[in-house]
């Protein structure tokens, strides 16, 4: 019995939420997960195919990994072919392809490529290898991003002029926005992630369900939270309401964590950044101040030589993402393309939607 | 990516704490939130707390749903 984990995988009281949505829910319930962590929890409890016909989920853009684009990645592989150079990590970046090579084949072939599982491992290795260059690849959210900018604060406290990171951090809330704009997806209401919204607070949504009048609900990863919060949404739709609501008030407040954002806001600023499937959204991202230039590792590799950029032949990643079409309906899905044979990203990472519907939801295998 | 887990704050000193995340104690950095008490719970990500897990509002979770899931669906 795990505290904060374990209530909330009460089967009774599971079955008692979903008959309870069964009754109230009328009307055309479509409705994006935007987190990748949530498209797992979703798919691992069989929530998918408990909810009633009128109810569907679709994942969304949350995976930071699948989002990278590959150009992002081409730019790591280069600084990792540069004389003296060390680069670390996250695990899940390992696997996933840029357009000739990923990191993990980079590595076998010889390559000094070390996961660590926090930033301020990152800093340990570069004290202790005062003759390289240690390059952070910072990939994630909000909710990643401030132990970036922390590390970037500690090395410069700590006079280690040997790190520096490549980042490819992008924020939540444009993207969201960009996708209401595309208008592809007929979208009813937002899950929206709980962890990201742990550090920036309910506040940035507000604009989702005031301007464009989708319902949103911050929700938690466990299967009682995921329920309830779909509960929420569809209690607003049913209601004619479109409010951002916080199921997971146990880590959300609305303002977030201030001390997070603050470090965050220290280092980063602003900056628009290029999402797979998606294209560049403007105010997206986020590129470190010149204050901290010294620890931004585009600045301290300039000359880097980045082949043309491919896309994966055949996969369709990019439509995922924007939740126009679910992973089986990719001609590659399941055939050519598994987890252990992974074509694109979003089969790779362990958060990816595709591995996701892969190894759970057997509706889509057949 | 964003996954973060509950572990209870067993030792502080300073910034640094013991966090017991599922039984394996953890070094973790309470920068985020020097707030943080011996034996409350926080929400741990890469080696950082980011949020401490409000108790109250935990139980109130859980109220609620048994309220809304008590008794025949009419």
């Amino acid at each position: 019995m795990v505290r904060f984990l374990s209530e909330y995988r009460d089967k009774d009281l599971a079955q008692g939420i979903l008959k309870r949505i069964e009754k109230i829910s009328k009307k055309p319930a479509n409705f994006m997960e935007v987190c990748g962590t949530h498209t797992v929890a979703i798919s691992k409890n069989g929530i998918r195919h408990a909810l009633p016909e009128n109810v569907q989920l679709i994942s969304g853009p949350g995976c930071p990994v699948c989002v990278t684009a590959n150009v992002d990645i081409d730019k790591m592989l280069a600084v990792l072919s540069l004389p003296d150079v060390i680069v670390t990590t996250f695990g899940d970046m390992m696997k996933v392809p840029g357009s000739y090579s990923s990191l993990s084949k980079e590595r076998a072939k010889g390559a000094d490529v070390r996961v660590v599982y926090s930033t301020l491992d990152a800093i340990e290795i570069a004290k202790n290898n005062p003759e390289k260059k240690v390059v952070f690849f910072g990939v994630g959210f909000e909710t990643t991003t401030p132990t970036i900018a922390e590390s970037i604060i500690e090395a410069k406290e700590q006079n280690v002029k040997n790190y520096s990171i490549l980042g490819a951090h992008k924020v939540v809330p444009p993207a969201m926005k960009a996708l209401l704009d595309l208008g592809e997806v007929d979208l009813h209401g937002f899950l929206c992630p709980g962890h990201v919204s742990m550090v920036i607070g309910s506040k940035p949504y507000e604009f989702i369900a005031r301007d464009y009048h989708i319902p949103c609900v911050i929700a938690g990863f466990e299967p009682l939270d995921i329920l309830e919060s779909i509960y929420m949404l569809i209690k607003q739709i049913e209601d004619g309401r479109s409010e951002v609501e916080v199921q997971y008030k146990r880590a959300v407040k609305p303002d977030g964590n201030p001390v997070a954002v603050g470090v965050m806001n220290q280092v980063f600023e602003p900056a628009d950044a290029d999402w797979r499937g998606i294209g560049v959204i403007p105010g997206s991202g986020l590129k470190i101040r010149d204050e901290y230039a010294d620890f931004d590792a585009a600045r301290l590799f300039p000359d880097i030589e980045v082949p043309p950029t491919r896309e994966h032949k055949g996969c369709r990643c990019g439509d995922v993402l924007r939740g126009l079409i679910f992973p089986y309906e990719c001609a590659l899905f399941g055939k050519v393309c598994t987890p252990t044979e992974p074509v694109g990203p979003c089969m790779v990472s362990s958060e990816g939607s595709c591995a996701a519907y892969y190894r759970y939801d057997d509706r889509v295998k057949a | 990516m964003c996954l973060s887990v509950p572990g209870k704050v067993v030792e502080k000193k300073g910034l640094a704490a013991d966090v017991d995340v599922g039984g394996t104690i953890r070094k973790i950095s309470l920068k985020f939130v020097p707030e943080a008490k011996v034996g409350e719970y926080v929400l741990v990500h890469t080696g950082f707390a980011m949020q401490i897990v409000d108790e109250e509002e935990a139980n109130e979770m859980m109220k609620l749903l048994k309220e809304l899931t008590d008794g025949p669906v009419s």
